[in-house]
Parts: C-alpha cells; sequence; structure tokens
C-alpha cells in the first residue's frame, strides 16, 4: 500500500488534519499511515486499543511515503512520533538516517520475519501484489500465472500492470519469465525488463494507485491486471466478477517507523511495542486483507478459522508468494526504477 | 509610447529651459518616492517569488551526497524518456490550447453578441463547471469515455462502431478532459476583450460596404486578438504544469512533465532532481512566454496603433 499519487490521500490529509484536536498533553502521539479503509481497519486494530492501554491519545494524520517524512526530518519539523511505510522506503529511509533506532527491550520481536526486524524499523503489515482476471471475459479459464498474463495470444484481452511500483512490477516480471518463486530475488533486473519489454505493447494502463487499478477492473477498462490483494478483495465483496488467488504473489511488506526527532519519542515506541504484539496484529485481518507481520497473530486464535485461507500473510499463502526483500531495492531502487520508467514511457 | 521620438525632438530638445535643471531633479525626486512607495510590493515579490525560484535553482546543483554537480540535468540526456515526457507534455499543452481556440472563440462570440441577459445565463453554464473540482471533473469524463463508458456503449447500441473507440487512458484522453478544464480560462478573458470592442467601429464598416464576413475579418477579429492572446497564454501555461487529468486519463502512457517531478522527487533523496525538473520547465515557459509576447503581443499592438 506504498501508493503515491494519492489525491484522495491528499485530501484525506487535509480532512483529518482539520478534525485533529490541537496538540496538548505529553502522552499525545501522532501516527500517519496509508488513510482509507487501511487506515480505518489499523485505527479499529491498532490504534484504539493501545490509546486505551497506556493512557495516552493518539492522533492520527496520513501519509504519501517516505518523502514526506524526508521533508519533516531536514526541514526540523517532525510533526509525526510514527509513522507507516513500504519496507523498501524504510530500508532506503534508514540508510538515509532519517529514523529513531528502536529499542527491542521495549518492543518484542518474536514472531516477526527477521527480514523485517531492523536497527530502525520494523514490519506492520503485508500487502499481496496478486494476478486478477474478469470472470465475465474468461470463465474460470482465465490466466492463472504471470506466464499465462504474459501470453498474449492464449489470453487476448486488455491489461493493466502498475507504473508506479517499479519493483512489484519488475518483480512479476521475473516470475513471467518462469523463474521460480524462491529464485526471483536478488532479481536480475535487466533480465525483468527485457521481459516488460515483452509485454509493454500489450498493457493497455499502467496504473498508479490502487484506487486506480480497481477502477480500471471494475468498469471493464481491463480483463486482467495486477493489483493489491486489499483491492482485489473490495471488488469481489461488492461482487463484481473476478477471480484472483495467491498462487505466484509477491508479499510486500509495510513497516513502521518513529521519525528522527520525534518529540515523543519514549511513548512512540511503548505505543509501537503494542501495534506489533500478538494480540493487536490478529485484530487487523478482522477488518482488511492485509495480513499481519506477526506470525504468533495466527496463535492467537483470534482470527476464525475460515479467514485464514483470505490472508495473505497466513503460512499456508505465504509458501505460495514471492517475499519483496526490502535490502536488495534499498540499493537498487533508484536506478532500476529509472530504468523501469524509461522503458514504459517510451 | 511616442515620447522622446525623434518628431518631437526638434521642438523642445535644444531648447532647454532655465528650470530644465531643476525640473530633472523634481523628476528624479518623484520616482525615488515612487520607489519608496512600491517598495513594499518590491519586498513581497522577491519574498515570495524571486527568493524560491533563486532556492529552487541553487537546490538543482547539487547531488545526493551535497556536492557541487550537473548530475540533475545530466540525466535530462542520459535517459530517453525525459526528452519524450517533456515533449509530450509540449504537445499536449499546444494541442489543448488549440482545441480551446477552436471551441473557446466561437463561444465568446456569441456570448459577446447575446443580448446581456442571454450571455449572463449561458456565461453561467461556462463557470459553473470552472466551479467544480478538476478531479471530480475528470472523472465524470472516465467514465463517459472509458470502454463500456456512455459514449462507447450508445455509439455500439446505435450500431455506429463495433468495437469501442479508445478514448480513455491515452492521449485522446487527456486532451478531451484537458481540454473541458481549461476552456473557461480562454473564454473569459477573451469574452471580456469582446465585450469592450465599439459597436460603431462594426456599424461604420457595414455602413461602408463591408459584408458582414469582412466586418468580422478585417474589424472584429484583429480587436478581438489582446484578448484571445491573453487567453491562449493562460491556457498554455496551465497545461505545461498540469497533473490530475494525465495522471487519471493518460492510462501512465501518457507522462507530462508534472508527473515526472512527482516521480523523481520521490525517487531521489535529494530534492535536487526534482528542482532541476522545475528550473527546465521554468526556462523554457519563458522563453516560449517571450517568443508569444513578440509574435501575438507586436501583433496585437499594431492592430491598436493603427486605430
Amino acid at each position: 500500500m506504498t501508493k503515491r499519487l494519492c489525491i484522495q490521500g491528499l485530501a484525506a490529509a487535509g480532512l483529518l488534519a482539520s478534525v485533529a484536536v490541537p496538540a496538548s498533553a505529553a502522552d499525545t502521539i501522532t501516527v500517519a499511515s496509508w488513510g482509507g479503509t487501511y487506515q480505518e481497519a489499523q485505527t479499529k486494530a491498532f490504534f484504539d486499543p493501545t490509546a486505551k492501554d497506556l493512557g495516552i491519545t493518539i492522533k492520527q494524520d496520513t501519509t504519501n511515503g517516505l518523502d514526506d517524512v524526508r521533508l519533516q526530518v531536514s526541514g526540523n519539523a517532525v510533526k509525526w512520533d510514527i509513522t507507516e511505510l513500504g519496507a523498501d522506503e524504510c530500508a532506503r529511509g534508514s540508510k538515509e538516517g532519517l529514523f529513531e533506532k528502536l529499542d527491542y527491550n521495549v518492543i518484542d520481536k518474536s514472531g516477526i520475519n527477521p527480514k523485517l526486524v531492523h536497527d530502525d524499523w520494523v514490519g506492520i503489515s503485508y500487502t499481496s501484489v496478486v494476478l486478477i482476471y474478469r470472470t465475465d471475459v474468461f470463465g474460470d479459464k482465465g490466466p492463472k500465472t504471470w506466464a499465462d498474463f504474459w501470453d498474449v495470444e492464449k489470453f487476448p484481452g486488455r491489461r493493466a500492470l502498475s507504473g508506479s511500483q517499479a519493483t512489484e512490477t519488475l518483480s512479476v516480471a521475473a516470475l513471467a519469465k518462469g523463474i521460480p518463486i524462491d529464485k526471483v530475488y536478488p532479481v536480475d533486473i535487466d533480465g525483468a525488463l527485457q521481459s516488460v519489454d515483452k509485454v509493454r505493447g500489450h498493457i493497455d494502463a499502467w496504473w498508479t494507485s490502487g484506487a486506480q487499478a480497481m477502477q480500471l477492473v471494475k468498469d471493464g477498462e481491463v480483463d486482467m491486471a495486477s493489483i493489491w490483494n486489499g483491492r482485489a478483495g473490495t471488488l469481489r465483496k461488492e461482487g463484481a466478477p473476478v477471480s484472483f488467488s495467491f498462487d505466484q504473489g509477491v508479499l510486500t511488506a509495510d513497516c513502521m517507523v518513529i521519525p528522527k526527532g520525534s518529540k515523543n519519542k519514549d511513548v512512540a515506541m511503548k505505543a509501537l511495542a503494542r501495534f506489533v504484539s500478538p494480540d493487536l496484529q490478529a485484530n487487523l485481518p478482522l477488518y482488511v486483507d492485509n495480513g499481519p507481520a506477526n506470525e504468533k497473530a495466527f496463535e492467537t486464535g483470534k482470527i476464525p478459522q475460515d479467514r485464514i485461507k483470505d490472508i495473505n500473510s497466513a503460512p499456508e499463502n505465504v509458501k505460495k508468494q514471492v517475499l519483496q526483500d526490502p535490502a536488495f531495492w534499498r540499493d537498487t531502487l533508484v536506478e532500476a526504477t529509472e530504468k523501469f520508467n524509461n522503458l514504459i514511457q517510451q | 509610447m511616442s515620447i522622446g521620438s525623434a518628431s518631437l525632438d526638434p521642438a523642445c530638445g535644444p531648447d532647454r529651459g532655465l528650470n530644465a535643471d531643476a525640473l530633472r531633479a523634481d523628476a528624479r525626486r518623484e520616482s525615488r518616492g515612487l520607489l519608496a512607495l512600491l517598495s513594499p510590493g518590491l519586498l513581497l515579490v522577491f519574498a515570495v517569488i524571486i527568493v524560491p525560484i533563486g532556492w529552487l535553482f541553487w537546490l538543482s546543483l547539487f547531488d545526493e551526497t551535497g556536492q557541487l554537480s550537473a548530475a540533475n540535468y545530466a540525466r535530462f540526456f542520459e535517459r530517453a524518456s525525459y526528452i519524450k515526457t517533456f515533449v509530450t507534455t509540449f504537445k499536449v499543452a499546444f494541442v489543448v490550447t488549440g482545441a480551446c481556440v477552436l471551441f473557446g472563440y466561437p463561444l465568446a462570440y456569441m456570448l459577446s453578441q447575446l443580448p446581456r441577459r442571454a450571455a449572463s445565463i449561458c456565461l453561467i453554464f461556462v463557470i459553473l463547471p470552472f466551479w467544480t473540482s478538476v478531479l471530480v471533473r475528470t472523472y465524470a469524463w472516465l467514465v463517459i469515455l472509458q470502454r463500456k463508458g456512455l459514449v462507447n456503449s450508445w455509439l455500439i447500441d446505435l450500431g455506429v462502431i463495433s468495437q469501442p473507440l479508445p478514448l480513455a487512458n491515452n492521449f485522446a484522453g487527456v486532451v478531451i478532459g484537458m481540454t473541458h478544464i481549461m476552456l473557461p480560462f480562454l473564454v473569459l478573458p477573451l469574452y471580456a476583450s469582446m465585450k469592450t470592442i465599439d459597436v460603431d467601429c462594426l456599424r461604420a464598416g457595414m455602413n461602408l460596404g463591408a459584408s458582414p464576413a469582412a466586418t468580422f475579418r478585417q474589424i472584429f477579429f484583429p480587436l478581438s486578438l489582446p484578448g484571445l492572446a491573453s487567453g491562449v497564454v493562460i491556457v498554455f501555461v496551465l497545461c505545461l504544469g498540469f497533473f490530475v487529468t494525465p495522471a487519471l486519463m493518460g492510462g501512465g502512457k501518457v507522462i507530462m512533465w508534472a508527473m515526472r517531478m512527482e516521480q523523481t522527487t520521490s525517487l531521489y533523496s535529494n530534492w535536487g532532481a526534482g528542482a532541476a525538473l522545475g528550473v527546465v520547465l521554468l526556462a523554457v515557459t519563458l522563453a516560449l512566454l517571450g517568443f508569444f509576447q513578440w509574435l501575438l503581443g507586436a501583433r496585437a499592438t499594431g492592430v491598436w496603433s493603427q486605430r
């Protein structure tokens, strides 16, 4: 859910900002996330219970991602105590020194994938990129793998891929070449770009926001697309004729950080410890399709058995997907994104 | 306009009055006084325009490590897509401006000829969309133009076409959406300038035997040019920096400069990368404005002096 171009996000930010109560007590912290239904779910799952447990006030804001944090930190005007980011953004921001160190005496990291536990950032939830197709066009014989998606003769139809998330599109492009899911990382970027090059002439839209991906599929503007599982789940709930699965999905983590210079660092640390605790992590899938980052959440018994199969980070679903490696993209993202943009904007 | 021109000089130039020096000193004092009065405004312009643009320019000269470098500018030549995006931006701006002139001029002309009451009612229809959110209007166009949108489903139902027309998520969609949004920016200044054209001039032309077409061509049209010029410039410059409509209607295939700036700003850890894009756009826009001034401004003022 690292969504830039969030015009809606901006609007929501303005709205939230105007509703927010002015800061006063020391025990007030501000948490920023992506807005929309995802943040509403987080409010119910994480923010409200934490505020109650710790006896603090949690104010909310929305973010557009790493550039917001960079702006606040470099401008010495940090207004957030905790903010959510995409894992690759956390890895990059960490390299730039934008975050406070986390205290793992306060935060219990057990149950969280070690790849998502770092000095200054920690995983919070998962989003998957999945292949969705319209059943009114293909019945149940739609494209099931990315190789199918790339096969324009066997599966004629209109297609959309993400144009804003180069990391995700390059990962699915690697899968389309037939690379097995455990061999995708480290991504052979030039090979993946060649793969994108093969399909780009058949792409009818390069989406830049989750809402846009959803609209393209919902309105039948495209017959198949890459899409975030949360959006795909919403489409299915709304009764749109679509099908998707976690097979060959790309599992991307979101993370939380304390921006450098936060004025309520200690309270924020305690709040963050609560957010990643199995107890509250297990609340998240009750409200939204984004899975918990802490595996122990599945052992709490809070998540109904019939719900587990729909959750992207459930152990049985994790096995079917590629886990996006934030450390890989930390070092390669800029160059890869430039090359990717250069290719699709030709 | 003609002060200081050659024709005046022989009359008063050589014959300096006794009080010439005093007069000149007085004039100098007065302009100093006026400058002092202007200074709050000048300071404001300096603070809100000159300083930020200077800062933008300054930032664009540094790379990630804070070293003075031309890396931010070199990127334009290393990657073909920057040039492509830049060309697309101007292509869209030219096409949209052209479409606005094509639709806007007859509309403004009609409005200027209507009786006052009817004109005000019609003007409401120009201004009402102007007040509606750009985002809302863009989404509305998406609903109308997309593959299963209103236009395509009607045309297919009527049997006019068998395959849907590609109207959204491409160049055509961007142009349609942007033309709709930009039209009032052309019509309003143009209408205002057409209203100031003296009807007597047209009557005089007719009296002297000119046909209505000739009157329009030789009198009305030249007199409306200054209004048209200002409308064209406003629309063109706004188009260059447009973001929302191309982002939503272009389907990621029509990338304009503002979108590229957004991508670059979020990609690079130094502000210079995005700043350089801003500097380039500003420089080219100013150069083009200068060209417009020379082209349209000269012609328009030429018309006025002929009067």
